[in-house]
Order: C-alpha cells, then structure tokens, then sequence
C-alpha cells in the first residue's frame, strides 16, 4: 500500500482507541485552542508534552508520526522560510535587500513552525485512533443540533467517512496512472511550473473518471445492502462515556489551565 | 417456490440503443445453484442487476420468491437477495471488517444484540471471523471479497447473486470464493447465482446457463454444457484447456466423465489404463 498516513486509522487496542469518538473531537478542538492560545514556549512546550503522552499511551509508533509530520514538511519550511527573512527583528544578523535575518524573526519561526507541527500531529493522532465509522458516528453525533436547520448531518458523516475510507484506493490509483503514463512517455518532472502543472492533466482526467466510477459502484453496492439514508436506521456500535474520558478531560483541561496561567504569569515573548 | 423469476424481461440502457436483455425468461428454484456464463457484453450483469431492482425492467416483470418488484417493496426485495459486485474496493462502506460487515444490518434497523449475532453468523459463514477487527484495506482480494459476502449475509438474505465476483481475483482468491459459495448453498441453503466468465466455477453448479446477447443460448447440467465445445466457441466461451483435452479422450472412445478438474480426470485415465 502507498505510503499515506493523515487520515488513516492505525489498527492497535489503546487507551486513546478506547475513548468516545465525540470526546476526541471536542478535545482536538480544545488542544488546538490551547496551541492557539500559548504565547509563549512554555504553554507550547505544555501542549507538546501532552502530545508525547498521548502519542506514548495510544501506543502509535513513532516513525508514524513523523510521517504524518512529512505529509506537511513543505508547508513547514516555506512559512519557516518567510518568517525568518520578512520578520521585522531588532537584533539584525544579516541583511540584504528587503530581506533581514533577525534574532526575533528566527525565534518567532521557529514558535510558528512548532505550532504548525503540533496541529498536524494532534489531528493526526485523532484520526489514528478512531476507525473512520467511529468519527462518523462522533461528528454525526456532535452535529445533531444542526438537523434543526435542516441539515443533512447523516449524510455529511457519512459522506466524511467514505472520503477517508478512500484515500489510500485514490492515493495507488494515482501512481498507477502516472506510471501508466510515464511509460507512454510522459514527463511529469521537466519544465517550468506552469508546464509540469500542465502534465498533470493527463493523470487528473483518468483520475477523475475512475472516482466517478467507484462512486458509481459503492451507490449500487449500498443500494444493494438496503441503504435509504439515515432515517430507520440503527447503530452497531453505541457510544459511551467511561472513566477513561474522564482521565483525558482532566488532562485536557488541565492543560488550557496551564496554558492559561502561563500566559498571565510568564508574559516573556516567545 | 421460484427464487428468482424473470418474465418476458426486456431493457436497455438508453432509449435507442439496442435491448441489452430482450424478451428474457428465466427462474431459478429456491435453494438450487446456478452458474451464468457469458462473455462481455452478453447482459448477465444486467441480469443481477434487474434481479434486485438496481434497475428496472423496461418490459415484462420480475418476481422475487414470490413478490412481483415493484418501486414500493424495492427494500423487502433487497433484504432477500443480496448482489457482490466485482470490484472488492468499491462495495466496501467502512474500513474495518466488522463495520462493514454490520452496515446492510445497520439499514434495515436492526437491533444492536441482532448486528452482533449477524456479524458472527456471517463472519464465520465465510470464514472470515478472526478477522473480525481487521482493516479490510489489508486483507488479500479474496479475503476483501469474503468480507464483501458476508456483509451480505448479514441481511440473512434467501438469494444471493454474485456479479462476477471473482472476475478480479487470482486463481486461489477465486478458489475461495467458490468454495465459500457452494458451502452456503449446500449448507445453508441459500439460493445461489453465481455470474462469471470462468467455466470452471460453474462446474459445482446445479444448472449452467449461457447467455449471448441478452438471450439464454444453452442451459443444463455443467457437464452437458462442456461437451458441447463448438457452441460454445461461437458465444465467445473458451472451454478451459483441460475440458478440451476430456472431450478429446471421449471422442476417442476414453470412458472417461466430463470434468473441468485436472486431478479427477488424471484418476479417471488412471483407471481406464
């Protein structure tokens, strides 16, 4: 199987598998609040080290983190990148042109980059831990509120979790036709951007057709297996709250507490 | 009863294209095993899919144990006769075997004691149930088309209508299938149709049926069928090499069974030796 690890479940029996999807959820949401809310490199560093026990007690191997990071890496270093060489700093190391490495400039990258990683691996770990039907049943649940306004919230969810189911089928149909193509002579890595944009297409087009394709299918093999849409329909698995969601609220808000306070009491910039 | 009963039958996909299935009759008997064959484009896909109610018939009427499909009873129609598609990746809903397997049961509103019991029934119908937590992205095509089964059978269908199903699949993945299939028919009693365009899959079957654009051209037993060779090849069905050399040796006057499987038909010349 291609190497694609955002999104894709990670099949071990663990503390954080065990949790209630919708928990997660709103504790993703609260974990990314705090990393918004830290201003500092304590608060991050806060949020860092719940991140590493939580990584530690879902028991995800490591290197499967890092991957999760790589998908990312560019992004990473491209606003790295600007920060460190558009940042308005005090302490000047060099110069040139609009340009100007600061002190502060590298300081405050390196605060973003961090920030950046630890979003990424926090999403991550959630969708690591929960199978694409629990956080189907989690969103749905969450977002129940919203059939007041006539929103098709089964169908959302479930819309979500086909997505996820289907990344990787997409991910190896995509390298199958670039191979598929190279062998017909096409040159994806030559050019300028415009040009190897431009190469895409014929990937892109047969791409597209076979996603029509198998969306045709799943319609008739859901179809086949009675699907009508949300409305009559039961769920195999409940969802339930244990002392195990209490642990990771404590941790949780424990953590906004901390980042909090550190904000207040250590205003020291980054 | 009649399973599966297809009456004067016509479609077509498109207003003037030609009739993909014309003016077809066609049944089959609760608990028998029926193996389609035809090359492609002969309609046998078509067939299941008319089977139940993936489409419906322009002409003529199809009934299901008893009950003429029409749109209303769409949903009690499907409860007893499931359809596996081709492609394993595309009738899989969720990524871990048993929220797939529970998915038609989850539909059809059942209890969640219910789900549990049906996804081990039907795990364990296809042999499948230590792989119950498994990711089905992981599993070997075969394996992804066991899965397929069962979460068929989690709807406890009367019929189920395999679309070419082993179309995909390597020589051992196939085996599988088959094998899984004939034990649900014998012991289960399920009625079974089993769609494909290898001959040899339809050899454990009760009834074979050929079909050539969109009509039945030969019918009867497996065995029967494979000796008529000649017609055969102008539907564009190719007897496996083995069948070909057992209606050799009978020609020549060899007392030996009409057999797709190489190991019995070595026995049998064994024997006349």
């Amino acid at each position: 199987m291609k190497d694609v690890s955002f999104g894709q479940y990670y099949p071990v029996d663990s503390f954080s598998h065990r949790l209630d999807p919708r928990l997660k959820l709103i504790f993703l949401i609260a974990y990314i609040v705090a990393i918004f809310l830290a201003s500092n490199f304590y608060g991050l560093a806060l949020c860092a080290g719940l991140l590493v026990v939580i990584v530690v007690v879902s028991r995800i191997p490591f290197g499967k983190v890092l991957r999760a990071v790589r998908g990312v890496l560019f992004l990473v270093l491209f606003t790295a990148a600007l920060n460190i060489l558009f940042y308005n700093g005090e302490t000047v190391y060099a110069a040139w042109w609009v340009f100007a490495i600061t002190k502060e400039g590298l300081i405050f990258s390196a605060f973003l980059a961090l920030r950046l990683v630890l979003l990424v691996v926090c999403s991550s770990m959630l969708t690591y831990t929960t199978t694409p039907v629990s956080l189907t049943d989690g969103v749905e649940s969450l977002l129940t509120p919203l059939k007041w306004i006539k929103l098709p919230v089964h169908a959302l969810a479930l819309v979500m979790s086909i997505a996820l189911r289907f990344i990787p089928i997409l991910m190896d149909e995509t390298e199958r036709i670039k191979n598929a193509q190279k062998a017909r002579g096409a040159d994806f890595e030559s050019g300028n951007l415009f040009k190897r944009v431009k190469a895409m297409v014929p990937i892109l087009v047969p791409l597209l057709l076979s996603a029509f394709r198998r969306a045709d299918e799943l319609g008739d093999a859901m179809d086949a297996r009675c699907y009508t849409g949300g409305n009559g329909r039961t769920k195999y698995k409940k969802l339930r709250f244990t002392w195990r969601d209490l642990v990771a609220f404590l941790a949780v808000a424990a953590l906004i507490t901390g980042v909090v306070l550190m904000k207040v009491y250590l205003p020291a910039p980054y | 009863m009649k399973a599966i009963a297809f009456s004067n039958v016509s479609f077509r996909y498109e207003e003037d294209s030609p009739f993909v299935i014309d003016k077809l009759n066609f049944s089959v008997e609760e608990g028998e095993f029926v193996a389609v064959l035809g090359h492609n484009g002969s309609g046998k896909s078509t067939l299941a899919r008319l089977a139940n109610g993936l489409l419906v018939p322009d002409a003529g009427s199809v009934s299901v144990f008893g009950v003429q499909l029409t749109d209303k009873n769409l949903f009690d129609v499907r409860k007893n006769v499931g359809v596996v598609f081709q492609n394993p990746d595309n009738q899989t809903v969720a990524t871990i075997v048993e929220d797939d397997v529970a998915f038609g049961a989850e539909n059809v509103g059942l209890p969640r004691e219910e789900i549990g019991r049906r996804i081990d029934f039907a795990l364990r119908a296809v042999g499948m149930e230590a792989y119950r937590h498994a990711t089905v992205a992981r599993l070997s095509g075969g394996q992804k088309q066991r899965v397929a089964i069962a979460g068929v059978l989690a709807l406890k269908p009367r019929a189920v209508i395999l679309d070419e199903s082993t179309a995909m699949l390597d020589p051992r993945g196939r085996r599988e299938i088959v094998e899984v299939v004939t034990r649900l028919n014998k012991e289960e009693g399920i009625t079974v149709v089993l769609i494909t365009h290898f001959m040899e899959e339809a050899l454990l079957a009760d009834r074979a049926v050929v079909m050539n654009r969109g009509e039945i051209v030969m019918q009867g037993r497996p065995e029967e069928i494979f000796e008529r060779q000649e017609e055969l090849v102008t539907y564009n069905l190719a007897l496996p090499r083995i069948g070909v050399v057992c209606n050799r040796l009978r020609a020549a006057g060899m007392p030996v069974p009409n057999t797709l499987d190489a190991e019995a038909l070595a026995e049998e010349i064994a024997k006349c030796v």
